[in-house]
């Protein structure tokens, strides 16, 4: 039991840290500052929920348990009110939107 | 189901306490009356500040949170996986727009909701939120495709109706 816990929480962590880091290449390969917010998106959704869900495997169902599952809400309500501020504050220092030609912007 | 201010505030207090409980994890008689201290003086904050209204807190919406949430867990993680894979793509086969549209929700919180809940999903994000609507920069005609759907729309609608 203790060993299938330990193999399914490595699985997770992993899977967070691929998260992560296809974020972090996306923030690089990003041609402006907005298609750089999705792709730091990434990092913040599924890369905290997996890393988290995997770290709450390694407790003992315990108070750390509930303080993790915390973390995580606290992290997904207010991580897109920042990013929302920082997409409006770019609009507002008058960042102009790359936008793909066909579309003939908006 | 209106509740009267008192009443929330109450069910406000009644919660912070289970966390400060929860937190502390010790049940000596000291901290319990610090966190009873505690409450009792941020009850006085709030109140002072704005008297804790159905947005200020929204317990009409808990239940259906419980079905909410779990629907947005699996959509995020749908399109984590396709901004993944536009990543990882050599060509980067971004098109990014910026739309605009109307949502249906009735009230601000509902709007809020929507919002965040936009955002939240990768691959696309609410830029502005006013009276006319909301604006969405998207990262590729996909990825809006998944939101003027509706989907969404309906379930936080129906969300916010649940009262």
């Amino acid at each position: 039991m203790e060993m299938v816990l330990d193999y399914l929480s490595a699985a997770l962590l992993l899977l967070g840290s691929f998260f992560v880091v296809v974020g972090g290449i996306g923030v690089l390969r990003m041609p402006d500052v907005f298609t750089r917010m999705h792709a730091a998106g990434l990092t913040d959704t599924m890369g905290s929920f997996f890393i988290l869900t995997g770290l709450m495997l390694q407790t003992g169902f315990d108070g750390v348990t509930l303080r993790l599952v915390m973390i995580l809400g606290f992290l997904w309500f207010t991580s897109p009110v920042a990013t929302h501020a920082l997409a409006k504050a770019a609009l507002h220092g008058k960042v102009e939107p790359v936008v793909h030609e066909d579309e003939g912007g908006d | 189901m209106t509740q009267r201010p008192v009443a929330r505030v109450a069910g406000l207090c009644l919660l912070w306490y289970a966390m400060w409980l929860l937190m502390s994890g010790h049940y000596t008689n000291l901290l319990l009356t610090l966190g009873a201290v505690s409450v009792v003086g941020v009850a006085l904050l709030v109140t002072r500040m704005l008297l804790p209204d159905r947005e200020g807190a929204p317990f009409h919406i808990v239940p259906g949170l419980l079905f909410y949430l779990p629907w947005l867990v699996v959509e995020v993680f749908k399109s984590n996986l396709a901004v993944a894979r536009v990543i990882l793509s050599p060509r980067l086969p971004i098109r990014p727009r910026v739309v605009d549209f109307q949502g249906h929700q009735k009230t601000d919180l509902g709007r809020f909701i929507y919002a965040n809940s936009i955002t939240l999903t990768p691959g696309t994000i609410t830029v502005r939120l006013d009276a006319e609507g909301f604006r969405i920069h998207a990262l590729t005609r996909e990825a809006l495709d998944g939101t003027e759907e509706g989907e969404m729309d309906r379930r936080v609608c129906r969300l916010e109706g649940a009262s």
